[in-house]
C-alpha cells in the first residue's frame, strides 16, 4: 500500500498553516505542514496533545473551529482544492467524500434520534435513495460494522448501546456515503482497552474492503504500529518525521521520534529501562527559535538554535533535523537543563 | 413510564401538602379568625362557643385535614375584608387573570423562542447583538415601570388604547366574562399583555439563546456537520430539538410566573383579576384570601410541572426507556 | 518591604489576569461600572449633594407644587431643576434620597440571602440525610414560586402579626428580610453541589483521620471555590433585589411614603400620571432603570468572564 509515488495522491496537504488569534498575539498552531495520503492508504498521525494533529484533521474536513483559521497553504482532495471552498460546497464533500470519526462515541450521536434515523438522514443527504432503500442501506451498514440483531437495533436510541457499539455506529455513519477518506480523530481513546483493538481491527478491515484511505490521528503508537502504512510524527505544530511505519518505528531518524519509540515498552526486547524525554513540549506561545525540539534534544548543535530544519531525506523516511543535512548541526551545545518553576 | 408518572403525581401531592401546611399555618395562626367574624362586644363565652362550633378547638392535625378537605372543594371561608366567601371572590376574578396570562404567554412564546433561536444560531450577527443588548434593557426594566411608560405613551399622550380595567368590551358568558369577543375588549388587553409579557419575553429569549449556544458546541452537532448534513437539518433538526428540553421546563415555570406576576400588572392597569385581589388582601392582611391564593398558585404550578414532565417523555427517548431516572437538562 | 513587593506582584497578576483583560476590553462594562459607582456615590452623598431635604415637612410649600422641569417649560424653576411633585417636593432631591434607600435595601437583602444560602448550602451538603432532604425540598417548592410572591406573602404575614403603625417603623427590615428570604435558594444549591464534590476528596478524609474538623477544612476549601459563582449570583441578584424592592414599594407594601424609595416615588407619581405630570414618575423610573441596567451589565460581564456553570 506504499504506492504514493505511482498513483496521484488522494489527499495533498501543502504548507498548511493554522493560526489562532488571541489577545496575546497570534498563535501558530500548525506551521508549514505537508503530507500526502494515497488512495486506500492508512496514514497515522502521532504527537502529544497540542502538537496540532487534531487541528490538521479538522482543517481537512473543513470544520476548524473559530477563531482558528487556515492562514496559508492548501489542501487538495483528488486534485481539487478544498480548503477555500464555500461552506455549502464543502458540506457536500463532507460525509460524501471525506468521512469523520471523533474521539468520544458517547457524545457523537444525537441522543434524541434513533441510530436508524441518523443513518438514513446521512444517506439521504448524500445519495439519491428512497426512504426504503436508504433504510435498507442503513441496515446493511449496521450489519457490516458488526452490530448484532441489526434489524431491531436500527430503531434503538444511542443510550441503548454500549460505548464500543456506539463507536461502531459512528463508523457506520462515517461510511454511509462511501467516502474515499476517513479522518479518524482518536477513535479509541474513550473506549475500554479491551474494545479498542476490536474497533481498530474493524476500521482497518472496512477501509481495506472499501478501498477507503484513513488519516488516523492518535497519541497511541501501538495503534499506529498495528494499523498504519505510513506515519507522520508531529511536534509543536510541525511534522518532525514522516515515513513508512516500519522504518519510523525500527529506525527513527528524528531525536524526538527516537525518544518517543524509546518510551514504548515492548515484549520482545529486554532493555534496562524505558527512555524518557526530559521536559515538555513548549507552549505555542513559547516556541524557541530554530528547531522547536532543541531545548529537549540530546544531539543539538549551534545551528539548531538559529535555523529551522525542514523535512529532508533521512534513511527510508524524511525528518526535520539537521543531523541529516550535509552541514550537520554545528558545534554541540549542551541540552538545556529543565528548570524547576 | 407509568411508574414515573405515578411518582411524579405523588411528588406533586407532597408539594401541594407543603403549600397546604404553609397556607393552613397562615390561616390558623396569623390573625384570629374569630376576631374577624364577630363584633367587639361579643362575650368570651360566645367566642368560645363559636370556636368550638367552627372546630377551632380541635387538635391541629385534625384542623389541617379539615382545611385540606375544604380547600379541595374550593371552600376557604370568608374574606376578613369583604365577608364574602373566598372561593366565590376568586372564581369571579379568575377569568380576567387567565385571559391576561394567556395573551401574555402567547406574546412571549411566539416572539421569544424564535428570537432566542435566531440569536443563538447567529450570535455574531449585528442584529443578534442588538437584540441581546435590547433584551438586557428588557430585564432591567421592572414590569410596573414598563406598564407606566406604556400608559403614558399610548393612553395619556397618544390616546390610542385604554389604560384602565377590562374596558367596556367584556362579554358575559354566564360563569365566564371574556375580553376576546369584542374589539373594545381586545384593545383593553393589549397594553396589559405587553406589560406582563415583556420581562418574560426577554428571559425566554436569553434562555433559548444560551441553550442554543451550548448545544451548538456539543460533539453531536460537530459530528452532524462532519456527516455533511445541511445547515437546516443541523440547526433545526438536531440543535433545536435538544434545546427544547430546558426550554419546556422554563416555559412551564414562566407560564406559572406570569399568573403570579399578574399581581403587578393588574395593579398598574386596575385589571380586576385575582392578583389585584391578592394585593388588596396583603395590604389588609386578609389571611383567608392569601391562603386560598397560595393554594391556587401551588395547584397551578403542580399542574404545569406535570404537563412539563409528560412533554419530557414525548421529547426524550432516554426517559422513555429508563423510567425517568434522571431529568436531563433543565435546572 | 515584603508587603510592597507582595502588593506589586499581586497587582501585576491582577493586571495580567483574564478577568481584568476582559474588563478592559469591554467599553460597555467600563461604562456600566462607572455608572454604578457614580450612582452609588451620589446616593451615599445625597445629604450633602441634594438641594433640598424633600421629606422634612417644614421645608415644603404647596405653592411650589407641580412645577415642571426647567428644560420642559418656561414655568420651570431653577431651584427645582427636575420639577416638583404635588406636595412641592423637589423631584431631584427625592430621587437622590430614594436611590440611597433602594441601594441600601438591595445590598442588605443580597447579604441576607447570601449568608442564609451559603450557611444552608454548607449544612445541607455536609450533613446530608434528613436535613439535606428537607432543605432541598423547601428550596424546590420555593423555587416554583416567583420571588416577588414569596416576598409579598412574608410581608402579608408580618402585617397580620403586628399593628400597622409598628409596621411602618420596621418596614425596611421586613422588606430586607422578605427579599433576602426569597433569593437564598440559588446560593444554597451552588454551595451544596460544591460541598458534595469536595466532601469525597482525599484531603477531607485525611483531615478526619488526623482529627481536624472536616467541616472547618471544607469551609476553608469550599468557600474559595464558590467565590466566583456566588459573586455572579450576588451581582445579578442585586439587580433583581432592587427591582423587587421597587415592585413591592410600588404595590404599596414596601417602604412607606414617609421614607420613599424609587419604587415608592414611582407609585406616588403614578397616582397623578393621568393628568400629564409625567416628570414625577419618569425621572425616578429612569434612575431605577439605569441603576438596574448598569448592575445587570456588570453581572452579565462577570458571568461571562468567570464562566462558571450557571443557569
Amino acid at each position: 500500500m506504499m504506492t504514493a509515488s505511482n498513483n496521484p495522491p488522494l489527499l495533498e496537504v501543502r504548507n498548511l498553516r493554522i493560526e489562532f488569534p488571541t489577545r496575546r498575539g497570534t498563535l501558530l498552531a500548525v506551521d508549514d505542514v505537508s503530507f500526502d495520503i494515497a488512495p486506500g492508504e492508512v496514514l497515522g498521525v502521532v504527537g502529544e496533545s497540542g502538537a496540532g494533529k487534531s487541528l490538521t484533521g479538522n482543517a481537512i474536513i473543513g470544520l476548524l473551529e473559530p477563531p482558528g483559521r487556515i492562514a496559508a497553504g492548501e489542501i487538495r482532495l483528488e486534485g481539487r482544492r478544498i480548503d477555500n471552498l464555500p461552506y455549502e460546497e464543502m458540506r457536500k464533500i463532507r460525509g460524501a467524500r471525506i468521512g469523520a470519526i471523533f474521539q468520544d462515541p458517547l457524545t457523537s450521536l444525537n441522543p434524541l434520534y434513533s441510530v436508524g434515523r441518523q443513518l438514513v438522514e446521512t444517506i439521504q443527504t448524500h445519495l439519491p435513495l428512497s426512504a426504503a432503500k436508504a433504510r435498507q442501506r442503513a441496515l446493511d451498514l449496521l450489519k457490516e460494522v458488526g452490530i448484532p440483531a441489526a434489524e431491531q437495533r436500527l430503531d434503538h436510541y444511542p443510550h441503548q448501546f454500549s460505548g464500543g457499539m456506539r463507536q461502531r455506529v459512528v463508523i457506520a455513519l462515517a461510511l454511509c456515503a462511501g467516502p474515499r477518506l476517513i479522518v479518524a480523530d482518536e477513535p479509541t481513546t474513550a473506549l475500554d482497552v479491551s474494545i479498542q483493538a476490536q474497533i481498530i481491527a474493524l476500521l482497518k478491515r472496512l477501509c481495506r474492503e472499501h478501498g477507503t484511505a484513513v488519516m488516523l490521528v492518535t497519541h497511541d503508537m501501538g495503534v499506529i504500529a498495528e494499523t498504519a502504512d505510513r506515519v507522520a510524527v508531529m511536534y509543536a505544530g510541525r511534522v518532525a518525521e514522516i515515513g513508512p511505519v516500519r522504518d519510523v518505528i525500527k529506525h527513527a531518524q528524528h531525536p524526538y521520534t527516537k525518544g518517543l519509540m524509546g518510551s514504548i515498552p515492548s515484549l520482545g526486547v529486554r532493555s534496562e529501562r524505558l527512555v524518557q524525554i526530559d521536559g515538555a513540549m513548549p507552549r505555542l506561545t513559547e516556541i524557541p527559535n530554530g528547531c522547536a525540539f532543541n531545548p529537549r534534544c540530546l544531539a543539538r548543535g549551534e545551528r539548531c538554535l538559529v535555523e529551522r530544519p525542514n523535512l529532508m531525506a533521512a534513511g527510508a523516511s524524511r525528518a526535520a533535523c539537521w543531523l541529516h543535512d550535509k552541514a550537520g548541526v554545528g558545534a554541540p551545545v549542551a541540552k538545556q537543563e529543565p528548570v524547576d518553576a | 413510564m407509568l411508574a414515573f408518572i405515578l411518582r411524579r403525581i405523588l411528588q406533586s401531592i407532597a408539594v401541594l401538602l407543603t403549600v397546604g401546611v404553609v397556607a393552613f399555618s397562615l390561616f390558623r395562626y396569623v390573625g384570629d379568625p374569630i376576631n374577624a367574624m364577630v363584633g367587639q362586644d361579643t362575650s368570651m363565652e360566645e367566642r368560645a362557643a363559636l370556636r368550638d362550633k367552627l372546630g377551632l378547638s380541635d387538635p391541629a392535625p385534625l384542623q389541617f385535614l379539615r382545611f385540606i378537605g375544604n380547600a379541595a372543594q374550593g371552600k376557604f371561608g370568608l374574606s376578613y375584608r369583604t365577608s364574602e366567601p373566598v372561593g366565590r371572590l376568586i372564581l369571579e376574578r379568575m377569568p380576567a387573570t387567565l385571559e391576561l396570562s394567556i395573551c401574555a404567554s402567547l406574546f412571549v412564546m411566539v416572539l421569544g423562542i424564535p428570537m432566542g433561536v435566531y440569536t443563538g444560531l447567529y450570535p455574531r450577527h449585528w442584529s443578534s447583538r442588538l437584540l441581546q443588548a435590547v433584551s438586557l434593557v428588557g430585564v432591567s426594566l421592572p414590569p410596573f415601570l414598563i406598564g407606566i411608560l406604556l400608559i403614558l405613551l399610548f393612553a395619556v399622550v397618544l390616546r390610542w388604547l385604554p389604560s384602565f380595567g377590562r374596558g367596556s368590551g367584556t362579554v358575559n358568558l354566564g360563569w365566564w366574562t371574556t375580553n376576546f369577543l369584542s374589539w373594545e375588549g381586545i384593545k383593553a388587553l393589549i397594553l396589559p399583555s405587553i406589560t406582563l409579557g415583556l420581562f418574560q419575553l426577554t428571559l425566554i429569549m436569553r434562555l433559548v439563546r444560551s441553550e442554543m449556544l451550548e448545544v451548538m458546541r456539543t460533539d453531536y452537532i460537530k459530528f452532524a456537520r462532519a456527516r455533511g448534513l445541511t445547515n437546516r437539518a443541523v440547526n433545526f433538526g438536531h440543535a433545536l430539538k435538544n434545546t427544547l428540553m430546558p426550554v419546556i421546563t422554563v416555559a412551564g415555570l414562566q407560564l406559572g410566573a406570569l399568573i403570579a406576576f399578574a399581581i403587578v400588572t393588574e395593579t398598574v392597569f386596575a385589571w380586576p383579576g385575582v392578583g389585584q385581589l391578592f394585593i388588596q388582601s396583603v395590604q389588609f392582611s386578609d389571611i383567608p384570601v392569601m391562603a386560598a391564593y397560595l393554594m391556587l398558585i401551588g395547584f397551578l404550578f403542580v399542574i404545569i410541572n406535570l404537563v412539563v414532565d409528560l412533554l419530557y417523555f414525548v421529547v426524550d427517548p432516554r426517559l422513555r426507556s429508563q423510567g425517568g431516572a434522571a431529568r436531563v437538562g433543565g435546572h | 518591604m515584603w508587603a510592597d513587593t507582595d502588593v506589586k506582584a499581586w497587582l501585576a497578576r491582577a493586571a495580567d489576569s483574564d478577568v481584568w483583560w476582559s474588563f478592559k476590553s469591554s467599553t460597555l462594562t467600563i461604562v456600566a461600572a462607572g455608572a454604578t459607582l457614580l450612582i452609588i456615590a451620589i446616593a451615599l452623598l445625597s445629604p450633602l449633594l441634594a438641594p433640598h431635604t424633600p421629606f422634612d415637612p417644614a421645608t415644603l410649600s404647596l405653592s411650589d407644587g407641580l412645577k415642571p422641569p426647567v428644560f420642559w417649560s418656561a414655568d420651570g424653576d431653577w431651584t427645582f431643576p427636575l420639577g416638583t411633585d404635588d406636595q412641592g417636593r423637589d423631584v431631584l432631591s427625592s430621587i437622590m434620597y430614594g436611590t440611597r434607600l433602594s441601594l441600601l435595601v438591595g445590598f442588605a437583602s443580597v447579604v441576607v440571602a447570601m449568608v442564609l444560602g451559603i450557611t444552608l448550602g454548607l449544612l445541607s451538603g455536609y450533613l446530608g440525610g434528613m436535613l439535606d432532604a428537607v432543605i432541598m425540598r423547601v428550596a424546590d417548592v420555593q423555587l416554583t414560586f416567583p420571588a416577588i410572591l414569596v416576598a409579598l406573602l412574608i410581608d402579608g404575614v408580618v402585617r397580620g402579626l403586628i399593628s400597622v403603625q409598628r409596621h411602618d417603623e420596621i418596614a425596611i427590615y421586613v422588606i430586607v428580610g422578605a427579599i433576602g428570604l426569597s433569593f437564598w435558594v440559588q446560593y444554597a444549591r451552588t454551595v451544596r453541589s460544591s460541598v458534595l464534590v469536595e466532601k469525597n476528596k482525599e484531603y477531607v478524609q485525611a483531615a478526619r483521620v488526623i482529627g481536624l474538623s472536616p467541616l472547618l477544612i471544607m469551609v476553608r476549601h469550599v468557600l474559595p471555590n464558590v467565590t466566583g459563582p456566588v459573586l455572579v449570583i450576588a451581582t445579578l441578584n442585586l439587580g433583581l433585589a432592587i427591582i423587587s424592592e421597587a415592585t413591592l414599594s410600588f404595590l404599596g407594601v414596601g417602604l412607606p411614603s414617609t421614607e420613599p424609595s424609587l419604587g415608592t416615588l414611582i407609585r406616588l407619581g403614578n397616582e397623578v400620571l393621568q393628568s400629564g405630570d409625567w416628570w414625577i414618575t419618569v425621572f425616578p423610573g429612569a434612575t431605577l432603570a439605569a441603576l438596574v441596567l448598569a448592575v445587570n451589565l456588570l453581572g452579565d460581564w462577570l458571568r461571562d468572564a468567570l464562566n462558571p456553570k450557571l443557569r
